[in-house]
């Protein structure tokens, strides 16, 4: 600092400090370590859980289980002191009913709400819009289920003159409803993702607003739209309280969408809390928390690779 | 003249960017204080050359170095601080970066982090800064508005004087004035040559005749080699060895 005539005079033969570990390269490495145990921390936690439910679920895997009566058969007995069943047939159909309709749903609103946020709202109309549908995932899921309850059922009992109104269809709208949110998010930003040189090529010719979208956004938005509906399934399946509440929680296999069926994680819900802690129940019960986990896991890695284009390899 | 020691050297200096050779088998030195070229044509590998002297091939997916560069003779690889090397090179990418901060912060960023405190020696340095880099002028009232508010050109000056906050001994320039008009080209290019005496420059640059008013030395890459390296005004009076660096210097392909 003394005696420098020019702001660059400095000693430029030593390295001295291109060798000194500073204070601040040692906050870097810190800091780098901080935040990758951060970022490892998801898969520990998912490895954990896994871990978890596997060791609660291997006893009876191991011993009671066997795949062809679990996986073809409906009858579903646990708690039979002489001769429990553990058939899930009925469950799976149960969730997948109630999954599809969801999807029914949620697929129409997502999109639609996507597309008219991202191609057709104005500045004002696209914030207020994105700020409802954010708020839309916030409520709870025992507030469906309530809804379910106290609004769908009677609406349902009326308009179709059936006996009651906790079915299929009751569950699967809310589900709909439900994974709507983040559809419409996640599809959102597939559109917004389309650069909008595209838009300007194909309105340069002349192509209406619709044509636009139609031929040349939503092609090319492809994956991340088709992500987006793979989110709403994995977030329709998983759902617990709703499908609790507004399915009747009946084990049938259904043939009408006026039908009472039980889901798989609703099955869990209602039966850990009065099984004995390493019974068969329970471990069967924690059989079904792996394969949740396992198709769960399925539909949102194919979600993601489907998102990233990385199709088809 | 004596023959001073390289301020960088390049021995065999390959760069990779994933299955793409950008570079191969460079080998140059630069001389303290003079002002070197690259010229070529897109893809010559001048970019790549230049990110590889400070190395920010590690911030860079897929691209490998391999070679070796020597900074005032020592091996950048070997530092055990390599964000000190950086604060000695300065660096200029072709599009202005008006980092989100106020005219003065952007300034007074790099010796912040270096731990200069005291608001009157930041003072003496932002103003230092912005006059070698001809800014002073147009922004000396308005040092607390958003960097970002100022134009293109302007822009490109302000990354400059941050470029020469930390007192760099090289400044890289990177296609400086791709993204900027002429008249503000032809205000930095003023501003480059009073800095001439006070440190190395480096510049890469698609204008050969950029080159030739700024550079000392000039070198011309083509698709990832060095074809040719001279003093500036023989080589563009036509002392070039090689064809190719002929051609391109008449303007007859690139």
């Amino acid at each position: 600092m003394s005696d420098r005539t020019s702001p660059f005079a400095r000693d430029t033969t030593l390295h001295g400090d291109c060798d000194r570990r500073d204070a601040a390269w040692y906050i870097d490495k810190g800091v780098e370590w901080l935040l990758f145990l951060g970022g490892i921390s998801a898969i520990l936690f998912i490895i954990g859980i896994f871990a978890f439910i596997t060791h609660e679920g291997m006893g009876f895997i191991t011993t009671r289980f066997d795949a062809g009566e679990f996986f073809t058969t409906q009858y579903w007995t646990p708690s039979d002191e002489y001769d429990p069943e553990y058939g899930i047939l009925a469950m799976l159909a149960g969730t997948a009913s109630v999954t599809g309709l969801a999807m029914l749903t949620a697929i129409p609103f997502s999109l639609g709400a996507a597309i008219y946020i991202g191609e057709f709202a104005g500045e004002r109309a696209r914030e207020a819009l994105k700020i409802l549908v954010e708020l839309l995932a916030a409520i709870p899921s025992v507030v469906w289920g309530f809804i379910g309850l106290s609004v769908m059922n009677p609406l349902l009992i009326a308009l179709f003159d059936i006996p009651v109104g906790l079915n299929i269809v009751n569950a699967g709208i809310l589900l709909g409803l439900m994974a709507t949110p983040i559809m419409t998010s996640i599809a959102e930003d597939a559109l917004k993702a389309v650069p909008d040189r595209y838009r300007e090529a194909a309105e340069a010719m002349g192509a209406t607003r619709w044509q636009v979208i139609y031929k040349v956004v939503l092609p090319a938005a492809r994956n991340g739209l088709l992500g987006a509906v793979l989110l709403g399934v994995g977030r329709a399946f998983g759902e617990t309280m709703v499908v609790l509440m507004a399915t009747g929680h009946a084990i049938n296999i259904p043939d009408s969408p006026f039908d009472a069926v039980r889901a798989l994680t609703a099955t869990i819900a209602a039966e850990l809390g009065e099984t004995t802690a390493g019974s068969d129940h329970w471990g069967a019960l924690f059989t079904i928390g792996i394969l949740l986990f396992v198709i769960t896991f399925l539909i949102n890695l194919s979600a993601d690779l489907i998102v990233r284009g990385i199709r088809g390899k | 003249m004596v023959t001073q020691a390289p301020k960088i050297q390049v021995d065999n200096l390959t760069i990779r960017h994933g299955e793409r050779v950008a570079l191969r088998d460079v080998s140059l030195a630069i001389r303290p204080n003079e002002v070197f070229a690259i010229i070529g044509p897109a893809n010559a590998g001048k970019s790549s050359f230049l990110k590889a002297l400070n190395r920010m091939d590690l911030f860079t997916d897929k691209m490998e170095v391999a070679g070796r560069i020597l900074f005032n003779g020592r091996d950048i690889r070997t530092l055990r601080n390599l964000y000190a090397l950086r604060r000695r090179i300065g660096v200029v990418f072709p599009l202005p970066v008006g980092l989100p901060l106020t005219i003065y912060e952007n300034v007074a960023l790099g010796p912040k982090l270096a731990g200069v405190r005291e608001r009157a020696e930041l003072d003496a340095i932002v103003e230092r800064c912005l006059r070698l880099a001809a800014l002073w002028d147009e922004v000396k009232d308005r040092l607390n508005d958003y960097g970002s508010l100022l134009s293109g050109g302007q822009q490109q000056r302000l990354t400059i004087a941050r470029a020469l906050s930390q007192s760099p001994e090289v400044l890289i320039l990177d296609e400086f004035s791709i993204a900027i008009d002429p008249i503000t080209t032809m205000r930095i290019e003023d501003v480059l040559e009073q800095l001439r005496s006070e440190l190395t420059i480096i510049l890469a640059s698609t204008s050969i005749q950029q080159a030739r008013r700024l550079a000392d030395r000039t070198a011309f890459f083509l698709d990832g080699r060095c074809i040719e390296i001279g003093d500036t005004e023989p080589l563009f009076e036509g002392g070039a060895r090689d064809a190719r660096t002929r051609r391109y210097l008449e303007g007859r392909f690139g």
